[in-house]
């Protein structure tokens, strides 16, 4: 697997903390994933009930590595204050950057992403952009700093798989030396396995899991479905051809006519 | 001093961010802090004043995806 910044990661599932019944079910979803990284939050702090400190207490005991995001952020300077603010708050240079261009689709601004990400890598961050598959884009966050691209395969929570596979396997093909994970829009394991199978490197998702009956046998499903897809990347898978070929041989058999 | 924080009206007698962290409960918990949404860092906040009006955010780690 590519390096993340430096950071060889154990698993190419990357599962988000939001949504679940209870934090038990997140832990146990956590454990039976095999996910190395949780990607976190944050968010107004009461001083009277301190709910973040015991959250925060659950994700250390994880064990995972931690990647905060910008999420709601739509302008630049909301996500670098908020990057700066989850860098001191988390102990991490790393940043999955969100600056939401569209309410209803959650798409990315990519204009205000590609600044907010000279910004945050020119002061030390490590920027995982939360994109498009757009190749201009892409190269715009290279030329930037970034190291690591995440397009989404469909919009935030929807579970519509990936959208534009001829998008994806460009940017894979495009940019094949850069790590790239497919963050957002997964709704099954087959659809995370599909990303694995096209060459990615890792994929982000929440919902998925988090609102599935059974989080913690949907974690260990998508874990299964990650590898699997991992695999058969890595076997070389064969080529799509519009005819039959017959895999039995010919060859010797039985004249019966 | 009336001051804003995360979003509600506080009547506080405090001079800096670090004490207002303190009066309202925060103690040494693990939170970041703005000031009329410029990023303060925690070794700044001895240091910072307040004034009057001034909006103050307080976050800390939260479920995100």
């Amino acid at each position: 697997m590519r390096d993340f910044y430096g950071t060889t990661l154990s698993s190419g599932l990357m599962l988000g903390t939001a949504q679940y019944p209870s934090p038990a079910i997140l832990a146990e979803a956590f454990q039976r994933s095999a996910a190395s990284v949780a990607t976190v939050s944050l968010r107004r702090e009461s001083g009277q009930d301190r709910a973040g400190q015991d959250f925060w207490q659950l994700i250390r005991d994880l064990g995972v590595h931690v990647l905060p995001n910008t999420a709601g952020c739509h302008t630049v300077k909301e996500a670098v204050t908020t990057a700066q603010m989850a860098r001191e708050v988390f102990d991490t240079p790393w940043i999955k950057l969100e600056v939401i261009g569209d309410a209803d689709t959650l798409q990315p601004d990519v204009f205000g992403l590609v600044e907010a990400a000279r910004i945050l890598t020119e002061d030390g961050f490590q920027v995982f952009p939360y994109t498009t598959e757009d190749l201009v884009v892409a190269d715009r966050l290279l030329d930037a700093g970034c190291e690591v691209l995440m397009p989404w395969g469909a919009p935030i929570g929807s579970g519509l798989g990936l959208n534009n596979v001829f998008g994806l396997r460009a940017l894979r093909a495009h940019f094949p030396d850069v790590p790239l994970v497919i963050d957002a829009g997964l709704g099954l394991p087959s659809q995370a396995a599909r990303a694995m199978e096209l060459g990615f490197d890792a994929v982000l998702l929440n919902t998925a899991v988090a609102k599935a009956g059974d989080p913690a046998a949907m974690a260990k499903a998508f874990a299964l479905a990650v590898r699997a897809g991992q695999l058969a990347a890595q076997a070389d898978p064969m080529d799509p051809r519009d005819m039959a070929a017959p895999s039995t041989p010919l060859i010797g058999k039985a004249f019966l006519t | 001093m009336k001051l804003q924080l995360n979003g509600a009206t506080v009547e506080a007698q405090v001079a800096t961010l670090a004490d207002l962290l303190v009066a309202e409960g925060f103690g040494q918990g693990k939170v970041a802090t703005a000031v009329n949404g410029s990023f303060v860092p925690a070794p700044s906040r001895a240091g910072y004043a307040l004034t009057d009006g001034d909006q103050i955010e307080v976050l800390a780690p939260m479920q995100g995806g």
